[in-house]
């Protein structure tokens, strides 16, 4: 299969300190997919070497087959047909909305220009506002118009970098939406930074997850949170809590809640001492149950609540309900761990 | 994480050992680099004469002027220092913090003095208050002679009073700004800790604009040190004044650059001085919670304050203007002629080069410093800019000395390979001209730039490449529209300061390349004040339009 990006254990950095380590990653046509992790963690470096503004002081990145970086080689930006999008727009003040859309196109009539520009401004939603300048527009509709015009030239690979993280939550969402479906519908393949889970999963068929310049796990949404191979990924992705634990075969452990038992088999030594990933919604309250715990916290958020429980020692879970059960903060309880699968790390010390 | 223009040039890298100049040193370093050199060496020319002292110049210095040199410049700085920080703090104080009748044209009216040159209102002053002044002969006709007594206006008091006048609104303008950039809840804490309004000035207003008042006292010692006309016009003798003598009385460069290099070591102290509370200045400028309420000066109070700062604009800026005017109406029939235009002319020509040249530098300057964020460029940008410290005469002479050294070596080539010497080439050229305006003004041209290019975001010229355009283009069709309004700017200002430019110009200027400046000077050492007034009052017309400039930009402020 032929892939339209490839990079190949990639270093960036300054001064002998790598920002972006041994960095692996393909891409083919028509793809959409998000790196995510916090800030600092190397995924706008990434995104960056890929469109030519930082250098590669190892490995190679290939578009097309063709290498545009490597310690020896950068092709200019200009040339390396790839689009983007900044998280402040970056919009030119001085020209209109329809002359930042034609910016990027050359040897086109003015006709064709214009052409271009009313079907990408009728593609983003934004009929008719050609003729104003970025500031009379809104935040929202300044990312609209960012996007028409990193589409104008017709690139081979759209970069977004954070480019919802100056709009308010709700707009967030439905623009991530909107934006997503424009470029399905240009067949636009595109990588999407992001550091807020939630828009990665809207806007990548499958999800990168970075931490301190490396690639930790590049999986589908439901892989991430289900099955982190990585315990930042576990942690990162979704909430919540570690319970400390002794494997006894390689699917069972022993755990202060009892035996608990899963469906993946790990290969280390029996007696090895694990943490295993509890989510809130493995973790039922049933009063019934001789588990017993008392509630630390609760946070209500409309259709669920999320409670905290402590048990003796300093052990803590997280446990999801529907809101209709209602404990108060130091009520006693009893819980249920209810779990198909197990996901075991090596306990740290 | 920066962008850069040119770095990405499509063409591979060679790799760090194949390299001729080292690979942490690129483009923009040696750019910034030569024009660092530029200012550079001029100054270690002029100190370069300490490597082998003249013993006889020395002496003979040391025995005839030296002494007198020194105690007059002592004078003047000592005298001019006190003055424009106790008059530029209280107008601050009295405009930024107090309600009076007025008060918002104060603010602005006090800056105007700025667009009169120094040496404009020193020959006015003397013009008018002299013996046989205008003032003092209406008086005897009153009074009759030896009833009253008048200020001799030709002495060390009357020159430091015209060098005050001129110079405060430097103090005016810092201090002001940072009065109301003090923040409400900095002055409302002290007067919850007991402070009256007299306390909150003294102990936490004063001590807190403390940097800037320094920075701006700095500035105006550094004008009084460079300056020629004023003191020339009032004869004293200072080290500028011996500089020009040495050279045009007794053509020794020699002696000339001894008395500079003596020069710029007090200049090098309030450089030093201004640099160094300039940094601390920054920090009081972040906390920001609202302008603070007025003290309201109600009643004869009020008005006494109106009273006293309309005496004093008058007195600075109103009648001195007046007294042009009515001096350039006499002579206008007989000298607004061709030697005018030709004046004017030149030195609108000379102005334009100028502002030309310093802003491409400017603009070198304020991209290496954009791309580059390390000590190398930090260091070559700043020496670059120091230039607006060193006084025209010094850098004449500098200047001179090593266009000299480089005629005599193109000389000696030339006569080696039998062509015959060509004389003196860069010596006493135009280019030689605006040399010293480009070194002396950088840093006016820069600090516009600086600030439009900082405020053009990163992702603005990345945005530019990514949809294709070249380096060149994207100079073209991002950073250049968007710079415009700090470029004009820039252009402007050099160009009025090179117009105002007196030592420099008249040590440096090529035969039949008189200025306005010079014109100036050649009439009042005359004491022809009316026929000085035309150029004169042209020159106060051009240094209006920065001070206006200067006003927009500090009201806005607010």
């Amino acid at each position: 299969m032929d892939h339209l990006l490839e990079i190949e254990k990639i270093h960036c950095g300054y001064d002998g300190h790598d920002v972006v380590n041994d960095f692996d990653l393909t891409l083919a046509p028509g793809a959409m997919i998000s790196l995510l992790g916090p800030s600092g963690c190397g995924k706008t470096t990434v995104l960056r070497a890929i469109a030519g503004f930082e250098a590669v002081n190892q490995g190679q990145i290939r578009i097309d087959g063709r290498t545009v970086s490597s310690s020896t080689t950068r092709i200019a930006p200009e040339q390396r047909r790839v689009g983007m999008v900044f998280q402040d727009y970056a919009l030119f003040p001085h020209l209109t909305i329809a002359e930042n859309i034609t910016f990027g196109l050359t040897g086109k009539s003015p006709k064709g220009k214009q052409q271009t520009s009313d079907c990408l401004l009728e593609l983003v939603g934004m009929e008719g506002y050609g003729h104003r300048y970025p500031d009379e527009l809104s935040g929202g509709q300044q990312q609209r118009v960012a996007v028409a015009r990193a589409l104008a030239p017709e690139p081979r690979l759209l970069l977004l970098d954070e480019p919802f993280s100056n709009l308010d939550t709700e707009l967030r969402e439905r623009l991530a939406i909107d934006v997503r479906d424009m470029l399905r519908e240009q067949n636009m393949a595109a990588i999407f930074v992001t550091h807020d889970q939630h828009e990665a999963f809207v806007m990548g068929e499958r999800t990168g997850v970075m931490h301190e310049g490396r690639l930790l796990q590049f999986d589908e949404s439901f892989n991430l949170y289900h099955e982190p191979i990585d315990r930042f990924v576990a942690d990162f992705i979704g909430q919540g809590r570690f319970l400390r634990g002794e494997l006894l075969e390689p699917s069972k452990v022993q755990t202060p809640l009892g035996i608990l038992h899963g469906n993946r088999a790990y290969p280390w030594e029996k007696g090895t001492a694990v943490d295993i990933l509890l989510r809130p919604d493995d973790v039922m309250i049933d009063e019934d149950s001789p588990i017993r715990c008392r509630v630390k916290d609760r946070a209500f958020r409309g259709a669920d609540t999320l409670y905290t429980v402590g048990m003796e020692g300093e052990c803590e879970l997280l446990s999801l309900m529907p809101s209709r059960f209602d404990y108060k903060v130091g009520q006693e309880i009893g819980i249920e761990i209810e779990i198909d699968h197990l996901v075991l790390f090596p306990s740290q010390d | 994480m920066h962008e850069s223009l040119t770095d990405a040039s499509g063409s591979p890298l060679t790799n760090g050992r194949r390299r001729l100049i080292p690979r942490h040193l690129n483009k923009w370093h040696l750019a910034s680099g030569a024009l660092a050199l530029l200012v550079a060496i001029p100054l270690l020319v002029v100190f370069s004469g300490w490597l082998k002292p003249e013993t006889e110049i020395w002496t003979h210095l040391a025995d005839t002027i030296l002494n007198q040199l020194v105690i007059n410049t002592i004078k003047l700085v000592v005298g001019v220092g006190l003055g424009v920080v106790s008059l530029g703090v209280c107008l601050a104080w009295l405009t930024a913090r107090c309600e009076f009748p007025g008060r918002k044209w104060f603010d602005w009216l006090l800056m105007l003095p700025m667009a009169m040159p120094a040496y404009v209102l020193a020959f006015v002053a003397i013009g008018l208050l002299d013996f046989s002044g205008p003032v003092q002969t209406a008086l005897r006709d009153w009074l009759g002679a030896g009833n009253f007594w008048f200020p001799q206006i030709r002495s060390t008091g009357g020159l430091i009073t015209v060098m005050v006048l001129v110079f405060y609104p430097y103090v005016y303008m810092m201090a002001r700004t940072a009065f109301l950039t003090q923040g409400r809840s900095t002055l409302e804490a002290a007067r919850m800790l007991g402070a009256g309004p007299y306390g909150v000035f003294w102990r936490v207003a004063l001590p807190m604009a403390r940097p800037a008042i320094a920075a701006g006292t700095a500035l105006a010692l550094m004008e009084t040190l460079a300056d020629f006309g004023t003191v020339a016009t009032f004869n004293y003798d200072t080290f500028t004044t011996a500089i020009y003598k040495a050279w045009f009385g007794f053509f020794n460069l020699q002696a000339a650059s001894q008395l500079a290099s003596l020069l710029l070591l007090l200049v090098f102290v309030s450089l030093l001085l201004e640099k160094s509370s300039r940094k601390r200045s920054r920090y009081h400028d972040t906390m920001r919670s609202g302008e603070p309420p007025r003290i309201r000066l109600s009643g004869a109070r009020g008005w006494g304050v109106t009273g006293l700062l309309a005496l004093l604009f008058s007195i600075a800026f109103l009648i001195p203007f007046i007294q042009l005017c009515l001096w350039s109406f006499e002579v206008i029939t007989t000298d607004f002629d061709e030697r005018y235009l030709g004046l004017l002319g030149r030195t609108l020509m000379l102005g334009t080069l100028a502002a030309v040249a310093t802003v491409v530098a400017g603009m070198v300057l304020g991209f290496a410093r954009r791309y580059q964020h390390d000590r190398t460029t930090q260091v070559t940008t700043s020496l670059a800019t120091l230039g607006y410290a060193l006084p025209g005469s010094v850098l004449a002479v500098g200047i001179m000395l090593a266009m000299t050294s480089i005629d005599n070596g193109i000389n000696s080539v030339f006569e080696s390979i039998g062509l015959g010497s060509p004389g003196q080439v860069l010596g006493g050229s135009v280019l030689a001209l605006i040399l010293a305006y480009v070194i002396r003004f950088m840093a006016v041209a820069y600090g516009p730039v600086e600030t439009g290019l900082a405020r053009i975001r990163p992702s603005l010229p990345e945005a530019a490449r990514s949809l294709g355009a070249s380096p060149f283009q994207t100079l073209k069709s991002v950073y250049l529209p968007l710079l415009r309004p700090g470029l004009m700017t820039g252009l402007l200002l050099v160009m009025v300061d090179t117009m105002k430019e007196m030592p420099a110009t008249l040590l440096m200027r090529p035969f039949g390349w008189d200025t306005l400046a010079v014109r100036i000077y050649e009439m009042t050492s005359e004491g022809e004040w009316e026929r000085a007034a035309l150029p004169a009052i042209t020159l106060v017309f051009a240094g209006l339009i920065p001070v206006v400039l200067l006003m927009r930009r500090s009201l806005k402020r607010r």
